[in-house]
């Protein structure tokens, strides 16, 4: 049971950390014919995929039902949205889902009309999160936060036409932040999330990281 | 009066034709000076599906000027298929520095590459067939075909030349951690400074166990694929050891499929390796949805309701962060968030008591395992930027004096 629960996923993890890691120095035709197979592969796992995530999606609100937890009322709109999707899609504009997919059905209607203002609508909060969050946050309490509120007022100045109104070095310094103080902060991240990624990648490829197979060492 | 009038027509006689000459000339000149050093070869470090193909800048290069280039499978073919049709002002050597480098003549020569199949509508060559090319200088109605034929045939590399540096790169730094690894495991009291975000993640469970209140853990909206994901992965899995060690209750949402099977899993393994599989319940791992802000709306609707006493924000975020964060903010949660997503940390810092930034989030793992192999390759990441800084500070020196080989020893293709 080991052997198949940790032996082979830490000899699958070597044999292809390696492989991958290879193929991105070798430009050969077969290097991105591997490529190509093994993006397939991921592609249909995560096709087969969905189907579990659909299952634990419809499993919990139908548990949530059933046991008339707080707000189960809203575990029955899942499953009215999800139900109406299907038929509409199945339905596919009367051509029915062995068909290509038409244009201008009610399924295109459900995602054009309810999906995506919905996503817009979560989407436009964050406007008022940002400006909660700004007035917390450039609170001069502390030197640091002195610096990021005399930094954030001179860069939001030099992004508006007012800013340029009052002086003319307002957006000339508002950019000087983003190119260098920002820019040299941004990418010092970025060398330490790089260092990171190798060393993590590393750790599984010789399998000494084995907490993402369950149950850490 | 008459003498203004002789001088008007002897004028016009001269002028007239000047003008018209200079226009016409303009517009598509008389004659046209051919190029030279037309040659073909295979492009290097490419999977052997391109033929580059490079000749020398004539004076009469204009937007209205073109080069034609015909392809011709037998050496003694008609050379009747376009190639390719290019503005003879257009495609230089210096669009292709992976080749040539960055030298000043690469302006004085035109470089192009050739799909072969693509040319031939798709149809699949003969390995290693050779193909021969033409060029011709076409001005209006005026074309001139240089008589020199340039042949190769496209094949396939086994190294990419230009992708050394990178190659170098990687072995120094994976020596350097393998290195540190082993060291690590002779010396195992090794200093590791103080990470905030992951002393805290002790505080931020006691407190939940207390308060009877679930754990959060929501997971960013990257894959399986992503190495933030995986990171995510290992810290949930060092969490839910502690969350089942303390009898807590731990939520893992997921807006991935795969990524809900793997934590489902590292859950599970968990609690069995704490001695508690009984308290492991799935459906406390589930998807909550796999679109971006439907994704926001169930996590956000989850923690007004549930009310958790500690928020994980763990993952590769997007705009989704400071609604995540600053809705779990309003319940009072303890939040913990970690992320490689630049353009997100801002908005963790300002909501969030403690962020990983950057890089502790590939830390986090072997931070809260103290693990030596793990924590041997933290020190070999500072060794790893330390060598960075210096080359770094290196680079700008020579710059500033105008020596520029170092950033393109270090130049990524």
């Amino acid at each position: 049971m080991n052997f198949l629960k940790r032996t082979i996923p830490l000899v699958v993890a070597f044999v292809m950390g390696v492989l991958m890691a290879i193929q991105y120095y070798v430009p050969h035709r077969i290097s991105q014919d591997l490529l190509e197979v093994v993006s397939r592969w991921d592609r249909i796992i995560a096709g087969f995929a969905v189907f579990i995530g659909a299952y634990s999606l419809f499993h919990l609100h139908w548990t949530r039902i059933k046991r008339k937890v707080e707000g189960w009322g809203y575990s029955i709109f899942v499953y009215f949205g999800a139900i109406i999707t299907l038929i509409f899609g199945f339905l596919n504009g009367g051509k029915f889902f062995w068909n290509d997919k038409q244009e201008g059905t009610m399924f295109d209607w459900l995602y054009f009309y309810v999906q995506v203002p919905a996503g817009a609508t979560i989407f436009s909060i964050l406007a008022f999160f940002i400006a909660s969050a700004a007035y917390r946050t450039f609170r001069a309490r502390t030197k640091e936060s002195t610096i990021l509120l005399i930094a954030a007022v001179i860069v939001m100045m030099g992004r508006v036409p007012i800013g340029n109104y009052i002086s003319q070095y307002i957006p000339a310094v508002a950019d000087w932040i983003m190119a260098v103080p920002n820019l040299a902060a941004k990418r010092g991240i970025l060398l330490g999330v790089s260092l990171g990624a190798i060393a993590t990648s590393l750790k599984i490829i010789i399998g000494i990281e084995r907490s993402y197979l369950g149950g850490g060492d | 009066m008459n003498l203004l009038k002789k001088s008007f027509f002897i004028s016009a006689i001269f002028f007239i034709p000047f003008s018209t000459a200079t226009v016409l000339f303009a517009q598509s000149p008389a004659f046209l000076i051919p190029p030279a050093e037309f040659t073909a070869f295979d492009t290097p470090n490419d999977a052997g599906e391109t033929i580059s193909l490079t000749w020398s800048a004539s004076p009469n290069d204009s937007p209205d000027v073109f080069y034609v280039i015909y392809i011709d499978k037998d050496k003694n073919g008609a050379f009747e298929k376009e190639a390719i049709r290019i503005k003879s002002n257009t495609s230089y050597r210096t669009s292709a520095p992976e080749i040539y480098g960055y030298k000043k003549k690469n302006n004085d020569y035109h470089y192009v590459q050739i799909f072969p199949k693509k040319v031939y509508n798709g149809e699949t060559l003969p390995k290693k067939q050779t193909l021969y090319f033409k060029l011709a200088m076409v001005s209006g109605d005026t074309k001139i075909t240089l008589d020199t034929i340039a042949s190769a045939s496209a094949r396939g590399n086994w190294l990419h030349t230009k992708k050394i540096n990178n190659f170098v790169i990687m072995i120094i730094l994976s020596a350097i951690i393998l290195y540190f690894i082993v060291h690590a495991r002779r010396n195992p009291d090794m200093f590791l400074r103080k990470i905030g975000g992951l002393d805290a993640v002790d505080e931020a469970l006691g407190r939940a166990t207390e308060m009877g209140k679930p754990v959060l853990f929501v997971h960013g909206l990257t894959g399986m694929g992503s190495i933030s994901t995986i990171a995510a992965t290992s810290i949930l899995s060092r969490i839910a050891r502690k969350i089942a060690d303390y009898d807590a209750n731990l939520k893992v949402v997921n807006n991935d499929p795969i990524v809900m099977s793997v934590s489902q899993e590292v859950v599970k393994e968990s609690y069995l390796e704490a001695g508690r599989p009984d308290a492991y319940n799935p459906d406390n791992v589930f998807l909550v949805a796999s679109e971006q802000f439907p994704y926001v709306a169930a996590v956000g609707g989850i923690m007004t309701r549930e009310k958790p006493a500690a928020n994980f924000f763990i993952g590769y975020f997007y705009a989704e962060a400071l609604i995540l964060a600053e809705t779990g903010a309003t319940t009072g949660a303890i939040q913990i968030a970690g992320t490689d997503a630049y353009t997100q940390l801002p908005f963790f810092i300002t909501t969030c008591d403690y962020t990983l930034i950057g890089e502790e989030l590939y830390a986090a793992s072997a931070y809260l395992s103290r693990e030596p192999m793990l924590m041997g390759t933290l020190r070999a990441q500072d060794v790893g930027k330390g060598l960075l800084i210096i080359i770094l500070i290196l680079g700008t020196i020579l710059a500033s004096f105008g020596l520029t080989f170092i950033t393109h020893l270090f130049e990524a293709f």
